[in-house]
């Protein structure tokens, strides 16, 4: 059990936190020809833009409704009502995502009653759907503006069933803290039980890199809004991350399509569950390929504890990310030594150490100084400062990652994709034995080791 | 608000476009209306930020909701040679409880936090559109700080919704002119001492001129800012020549520098051979015009000769193989010229350039040099710009990050010229390291590669 500590400092050094509409933004990024659009000032937008832009490699598409001085003090219906006609007339997107942010929430405009007003009595939006997400930067963090960018995406489209019998298929309602290839990989695992996925935000469709024939304006791939209307014509939904709790909820109260949360499937429990849950919701056995695939989890878990046992790894991310993480650490027989969080999460109170820090990068190497260092650090690329003045390995993990290729592909879950993060981590854990950090030497001896690899390899 | 403040920059009188205008226009002023749903490009806090964060042994402090400093802190390649205190993210990340109550405290609190722990040399606070619309008086709890702590506090005043990055630079130039230039007296004050105004050191840039300087026995007191410290920026008004790199951004703190303390300036530029000789030849001419040894002059048109030399003979090799190759230019103000000479030294055609930021002056500039007028580009919608590309109009497209996704989806070579790019192109031997890039790029095999269809599709 751990404590969940709120922050109580003035300054902020640092920042691990990112702000809620960027995380709805990104939401938007996941269906298919949409704008998302800030209800701010430009520069809202182009902080948003450019960090977006540096993780994914990608062109992104994101709008400002350009508020000044004088309309912030005066109102922003009449930008907003110029934004949404501009942005219909030159990019003719099927979604646009109007987000408001710190500026016009303070300001405490009644946006929704504004878009009523706008798509009234403008006859050129009727085509369009405008979707609305309240996500003020001081309330949450990524992971709370995407959740709500979610559910506002399911008020808006999902319909319910019309038909009798549910199709063999699964709606997934994935978390940010889930990649383009975490998402690919989880459609494969749907699919390979004779079911269809319908995601929703399908940042796989969207943001996995790849090279279009034309030239596109909007988002080009993720879910359709046929698709998102459609999702009260499935046998189960399945969510994932408990920022994806209200939407699984949300979806359920207005179609009825039953849900299970999962807080991870990263880990061979939890991959398991999925697996039966999938299992019988088609009515089929586990396919082969899967049971193979288990199987090299568990033997990459044989040869890999080794090097996790007893080292002690510092995470920080959104709670999310931080609780699949760290869970997976302690399933490998690692120590979380230092948790450092965005906002007080009550489900981080069950994670395996004393208390989780909710703060900044600061926080992350104060609490790293107390645990006498730390062998691994696992968090975004803004750690880099830090772990590169106490020379400590860092795994860049979550979002932003802007000083590596192939963030977009990076892949965590099921049995493979935790196969290869054992690889990956214990790889570090391998090459870093704990000498340099003044760390006791891990609990076995590596020469015995290099020989137990040898010898699995010539037989 | 800083209105009065702003309608002076507006009405600068050494600002090339302003000279152009008649009275009644140049009354209007220059803020740009931006188009809702249509705009681009950072805010007014940006512009502050980007001109004075590379003050490097600082903390700079920002007094806003999470969006403004966490989605964009350690995110320019300004280099320091020294302190990487500037490289940290500052910020109050102010909440729902201090929008309701004012976060004036949580701001004093956040001063008092970072001298403590960091003791820097003076601390910037830079207010946001949230900390302007509660209300907040930066400047007074700056003044307080100031007294209370004995550290310089400066407020840059300069939130987001004000208008744009470029007034947002003048804006930070405004504040170091208000409350730290001429704050303290250098004992080391000598006859070559100068000023860059408005360099930022971009991938060390500063290291392709700092050489060239002191082979002429010219000190670089401060470029503000680039690689600067407090100390030298606070002491830079005894310096006898100020150059402006960029005018846009800073012409009103040369002007106002020349007005206070009777330093002249000129605008140049360290981007090309030619410029670069002519900046080191202006630079001779003024110091000795101030008092310096009237032998500058000879020795800077020795050292001009030699490195112009070196910089032909190395640009030699790359003739043959760039040799009538079509470059597209996207960027603004000084670089929509300065780069074009140096492409054509090497037999490159530049088929256009954008001329959205580029004054008058700029823009005879072009013409002089291509002999063309059709080459500048108002406006190039990034469809047209990729229909252009992959129409083969252009063999290279040299641009800002924002427009790089378009050449590369349209498979066509990219060099990055504005501030995100990975290497520093001023000066002589910044010139060839440019060409070599280019070269590299052009002649890279991918592009053979990657626009060959699959085998399974017809060419």
């Amino acid at each position: 059990m751990a404590r969940v500590v709120a922050s109580t400092k003035a300054l902020s050094t640092s920042p691990l936190k990112l702000s809620a509409p960027l995380g709805a933004a990104m939401a938007f990024m996941g269906i298919d020809g949409s704008m998302p659009l800030f209800h701010g000032s430009q520069g809202c937008t182009a902080f948003a833009l450019v960090m977006l832009v540096r993780h994914f490699r990608e062109a992104i598409p994101l709008q400002t409704t350009a508020m000044n001085e004088v309309s912030t003090i005066l109102g922003g219906m009449e930008n907003v009502e110029e934004a949404l006609l501009n942005i219909a007339r030159r990019a003719k997107p099927k979604v646009i995502g109007l987000i408001s942010t710190a500026l016009t929430a303070t300001r405490g405009e009644d946006i929704g009653g504004d878009l009523k007003m706008i798509l009234g009595r403008n006859k050129e939006l009727a085509e369009t759907n405008v979707v609305y997400v309240n996500a003020p930067d001081f309330e949450g963090s990524l992971e709370t503006g995407w959740g709500k960018a979610t559910t506002a995406l399911i008020r808006a489209l999902a319909e319910p069933a019309r038909g009798r019998e549910p199709p063999p298929r699964v709606n997934l309602l994935p978390g940010v803290h889930l990649t383009p290839g975490d998402i690919e990989h989880l459609k494969e695992l749907i699919e390979a039980f004779g079911l269809e996925a319908v995601v929703l935000p399908d940042l796989s469709g969207s943001l996995d890199g790849h090279v279009p024939e034309a030239y596109v304006p909007t988002t080009l791939g993720g879910t359709t809004v046929e698709q998102a209307k459609s999702m009260g014509n499935a046998r189960l939904t399945v969510a994932i991350g408990d920022h994806m709790r209200i939407a699984a909820e949300t979806l359920h109260a207005k179609t009825g399509i039953p849900y299970v949360l999962f807080d991870r499937i990263t880990g061979l429990e939890p991959v398991d569950r999925l697996m039966v849950c999938l299992s019988t919701v088609a009515g089929r056995p586990v396919p082969p390929k899967l049971r193979r695939a288990r199987s090299q989890l568990v033997d990459a878990m044989l040869d890999g504890h080794f090097f996790f046992a007893g080292r002690s790894v510092a995470v920080a991310g959104e709670p999310d990310f931080l609780w699949t993480m760290a869970k997976l650490v302690g399933d490998m027989g690692g120590r979380l030594a230092a948790a450092v969080t965005t906002h007080p999460a009550a489900f981080l109170s069950e994670l395996d150490c004393d208390r989780v820090q909710v703060g900044d990068f600061d926080d992350l190497e104060d609490e790293m100084l107390e645990a006498g260092g730390v062998d691994l650090v696992i968090a975004n690329a803004n750690a880099r400062q830090l772990c590169r003045r106490h020379g400590t390995p860092l795994f860049r993990a979550g979002f932003p990652i802007f000083d590596r290729l192939g963030a977009a592909h990076q892949v965590t879950v099921g049995y493979r994709g935790t196969r290869d993060l054992i690889f990956q981590l214990g790889n570090i854990l391998m090459e870093c034995t704990g000498h340099e950090s003044g760390m006791a030497l891990p609990p076995h001896d590596l020469h015995a080791e290099q020989s137990h690899g040898q010898a699995a390899q010539a037989g | 608000m800083a209105s009065p403040k702003v309608q002076e920059l507006f009405t600068e009188p050494a600002c090339a476009t302003n000279q152009a205008k008649s009275g009644k226009e140049r009354k209007k002023g220059c803020a740009k209306a931006l188009t809702p749903g249509a705009a681009a490009g950072g805010c007014c806090f940006d512009g502050a930020k980007i001109t004075l964060q590379p003050i490097t042994d600082v903390v700079h402090l920002v007094h806003g909701p999470i969006a403004c400093e966490g989605n964009s802190w350690d995110s320019r390649n300004s280099w320091s040679t020294g302190s990487d205190l500037y490289r940290r993210g500052f910020t109050t990340d102010l909440g729902n409880l201090d929008i309701i109550n004012g976060g004036e405290k949580k701001l004093y609190k956040a001063i008092r936090a970072a001298i403590e722990a960091h003791h820097p040399p003076a601390v910037f606070v830079y207010q946001t559109c949230v900390g302007a619309l509660i209300g907040d008086d930066v400047a007074a709890v700056c003044k307080a700080a100031t007294e209370r702590f004995a550290t310089p506090v400066i407020p840059v005043e300069a939130p987001g919704f004000v208008g744009s990055k470029s007034l947002g630079a003048r804006l930070g130039g405004e504040a170091l002119l208000d409350h730290v230039i001429g704050t303290i007296e250098p004992t080391d004050a000598g006859p070559t001492d100068i000023n860059i105004l408005a360099e930022y050191n971009v991938n060390g840039e500063l290291d392709q001129i700092r050489p060239l300087l002191a082979r002429l026995g010219i000190r670089l007191r401060t470029s503000i800012t680039g690689d600067a410290r407090y100390a030298d920026v606070a002491a830079c008004h005894t310096a006898r020549v100020n150059m402006v790199v960029c005018s846009q951004a800073l012409v009103t703190l040369a002007r106002k520098m020349k007005e206070r303390w009777d330093i002249p300036y000129f605008e140049g530029s360290f981007y090309g051979i030619s410029d670069t000789s002519e900046a080191l030849r202006t630079l001779a001419a003024m110091l000795v015009a101030r008092g310096a040894e009237a032998r500058l002059v000879e020795r800077a048109e020795a050292l001009i000769a030699e490195e112009e030399a070196k910089a032909q003979a190395a640009l030699a090799p790359f003739k043959e193989r760039l040799r009538g190759k079509r470059v597209l230019l996207y960027t603004g103000g000084v670089k929509s010229w300065s780069v074009i000479s140096a492409l054509q030294e090497v037999g490159m055609e530049v088929i256009g350039t954008s001329v959205r930021k580029s004054t008058a002056e700029d823009k005879a500039k072009i013409v002089e040099l291509t002999g063309r007028d059709e080459v500048m580009i108002d406006q190039l919608p990034p469809r047209e710009m990729y229909r252009m590309l992959k129409d083969g109009e252009a063999d290279l497209l040299m641009s800002g990050g924002r427009t790089q996704f378009v050449a590369l989806k349209a498979r066509t070579p990219w060099v990055e010229i504005n501030q995100e790019r990975h290497h520093g192109y001023a000066g002589y031997d910044g010139m060839v390291t440019l060409v070599h890039q280019i070269d590299l790029t052009l002649s890279n095999p991918i592009w053979a590669q990657v626009r060959k269809p699959a085998p399974w599709e017809s060419a």
